[in-house]
């Protein structure tokens, strides 16, 4: 684990003065800082992020998330901001469990999250609660199923809007399918 | 005689049909109910919703348009469902999804070096930026270092995309706004840049060039020579398209001050690229967050203030000439040496050649693995079959594509599969800004403003 770099050690400092409980990790890996909240603080952190002389994270690049099945909060929503003014990034990381996979929405802070939640939504089933219009967007409106889940089974089943059925990979091409090592 | 013949083989004759009792009135209307609603059930997206509330307002001069998925000026399948009281557009929501391939999940059951050839397919007007940031991430991932010649190659091949990708655009935008000869131009030039990529990487598009580590192969010999000459030619070119269209009457009624955005908005939106550069704030993954080594060359982040269609154009012609620019930097200094990483479990074991039948493996690399060395084709025969593991974590990268910061959030288990590939594509950020830029304004405008965008949906729906 490297280092954080030392242009963001000022934001990483605020935030732990501000939210002194909200904050569960800070880690950084390859130059790159993560920063994992508790979710129902998410609001309050992002709103200071962006408006803080500090931070001024004014850009939400990238909304995304990761399913860890091992994990008992299996579901990670990633916030990768970015700050023109201060030309640093930084990632936000919040985790749910699958049960109950509740997050708040950030579009008030950004409103670019639209998209990229309802995407989220899409592939992962997480609900973010505010969101002005949280249906599916890449997906068919009627789809079962959130398919960038790991336990989401890849071929083997039914094409759901044609009735279609396309075998699994192993019967596919690779005998016993590839797996992760 | 004849009109008793009948002719063989049919189930029912013409004769027994008519003898049917006819239809009741009742069932027929029921089917043209049904045929009524049918032409009208053009159920997903927001289309439900819209015409819900329309219904609910009783207002006889709202029309709902659908415009799209298939039609010809939204630049592929993309929808707009769009509210008009005559030429005044109310309200616009585009809707998307109809491209989905599913492709960041197919990442997840292949090889790290076979994602190459499936992140390629996503934004197919600029593969070759989309092969470099997945590459770069897996290198931060690695913490390795491409070799210096394959750095610079990536930098040669993005930037002559980039020129391609902007006349594609200037080029389509042409097209939708009455600029027939623009579309001709446009086509023409990135044909010739279509030849050198294939030169360089053996297809027009798809290339799968990049691959972690390094490139696939180097420049052939004799490509050098052509770039440069399509490089002088494409100078003067980019001036005949200013002469065009720069003073042109019509070009600037249909885009001076349509889809304004400023700077507060482009950014809450997420917008980057031209759209931002064009209100002035001259944001570029390139300068800001250099990769590849484009901190060695010099050239400038051109930007615009008016924030409208126009500016956007104006930009677009401005970094083809940047582009042409770093090029020529490129060719300039190209450094000798090895196009892959040194480290053999990194590097793909084999080694392409020309031979009588096309291109494949070098004869003398499967002499080696086949009759010199038994390690060899151990190593041959895992590197091919299993890949090379990955240290565990997570990273983000980002690169400048023709639209705007394309980024790729990878992350490792530490197998020799992806965990996940999310991708930041920047069609997909854009497209939201699309209702912002149109509503109020006529739905001859939403043209201009869309091609503004230059989405290209196969990347905004992966």
């Amino acid at each position: 684990m490297t280092q954080p770099p030392d242009a963001i050690q000022p934001v990483l400092t605020g935030l732990r003065d501000s939210f002194p409980e909200a904050i569960k990790e800070v880690g950084g890996h390859r130059g790159e800082v993560t920063v994992e909240l508790d979710s129902g603080s998410l609001v309050e952190v992002a709103t200071w992020l962006r408006d803080h002389p500090s931070a001024r994270f004014r850009l939400l690049s990238d909304l995304s998330g990761t399913d860890y099945p091992e994990r008992p909060d299996r579901l990670s929503v990633d916030y990768h901001l970015y700050s023109v003014d201060h030309n640093m990034r930084l990632r936000l990381k919040v985790r749910v469990g699958v049960d109950d996979p509740h997050v708040p929405s950030v579009t008030g802070v950004w409103s670019t999250a639209n998209w990229h939640e309802r995407e989220v939504y899409d592939f992962f089933g997480v609900r973010f609660d505010g969101h002005p219009n949280l249906v599916r967007i890449l997906m068919p409106e009627d789809w079962e199923g959130h398919p960038q889940r790991r336990d989401y089974p890849l071929g083997g089943v039914d094409v759901q809007y044609r009735g279609a059925h396309v075998p699994s990979p192993d019967r596919r091409r690779y005998k016993g399918g590839w797996t992760s090592t | 005689m004849t009109d008793s013949i009948e002719p063989a083989g049919l189930a029912v004759r013409p004769g027994e049909a008519r003898d049917l009792p006819p239809q009741p009135a009742a069932r027929r209307i029921d089917y043209n109910e049904r045929r009524a609603q049918q032409v009208l059930a053009m159920g997903g997206g927001d289309w439900a919703e819209v015409t819900a509330r329309q219904h609910a307002a009783g207002d006889d001069e709202l029309m709902v348009l659908n415009m799209g998925p298939q039609h010809p000026s939204t630049h592929g399948v993309l929808r707009l469902v769009l509210e008009l009281r005559g030429e005044e557009v109310v309200s616009c929501q585009p809707v998307i999804g109809y491209l989905h391939t599913g492709i960041e999940k197919t990442t997840e059951v292949r090889t790290w070096v076979q994602g190459v050839t499936l992140v390629t397919r996503m934004d197919y007007l600029s593969p070759i930026f989309n092969e470099a940031a997945y590459c770069l991430a897996i290198e931060k991932l690695l913490d390795v270092r491409a070799p210096e010649r394959a750095q610079a190659l990536r930098v040669l091949l993005m930037e002559l995309n980039r020129i391609g990708s902007h006349l594609v655009w200037l080029a389509t935008t042409g097209l939708e706004l009455g600029a027939l000869s623009m579309m001709l131009y446009g086509f023409r030039e990135r044909e010739q840049i279509l030849d050198i990529l294939e030169d360089v990487t053996g297809l027009r598009m798809n290339h799968a060039w990049v691959r972690p580590g390094g490139v696939l192969q180097d420049m052939p010999e004799g490509t050098e020579a052509k770039i440069r000459a399509f490089v002088d030619e494409m100078a003067r070119k980019a001036d005949e398209y200013e002469d065009l269209l720069t003073n042109n009457p019509i070009w600037i009624e249909r885009t001076r001050g349509i889809g304004v955005l400023d700077e507060e908005q482009c950014l809450d939106l997420g917008i980057t690229g031209p759209m931002l550069r064009a209100t002035g704030l001259a944001l570029d993954v390139r300068k800001t967050e250099p990769y590849c080594g484009y901190e060695q060359y010099e050239f400038d982040v051109p930007t615009a203030t008016s924030a409208d269609v126009y500016a956007r154009y104006q930009l677009r012609v401005a970094e083809i000439r940047e582009s042409l620019r770093i090029v020529r930097q490129v060719l300039d200094k190209l450094p000798s040496g090895p196009v892959m990483h040194p480290d053999p479990k990194i590097g793909w074991p084999a080694r392409l050649a020309l031979g009588p039948d096309g291109l494949g493996n070098s004869s003398e690399h499967v002499r080696h693995i086949m009759g010199e060395s038994m390690e060899a084709l151990i190593h041959h025969f895992k590197m091919v079959t299993e890949g090379f593991k990955v240290p565990a974590g997570e990273v983000y990268l980002p690169v400048e594509s023709p639209r705007g910061e394309l980024g790729y959030h990878v992350v490792s288990d530490g197998g020799n599969l992806p965990y996940r590939v999310h991708v930041r594509d920047p069609s997909f950020v854009n497209l939201q800004a699309v209702p912002l830029m149109v509503e109020g304004g006529l739905v001859a405008d939403v043209i201009a403003a869309v091609s503004s965008v230059d989405p290209v949906m196969g990347g905004a729906d992966r």
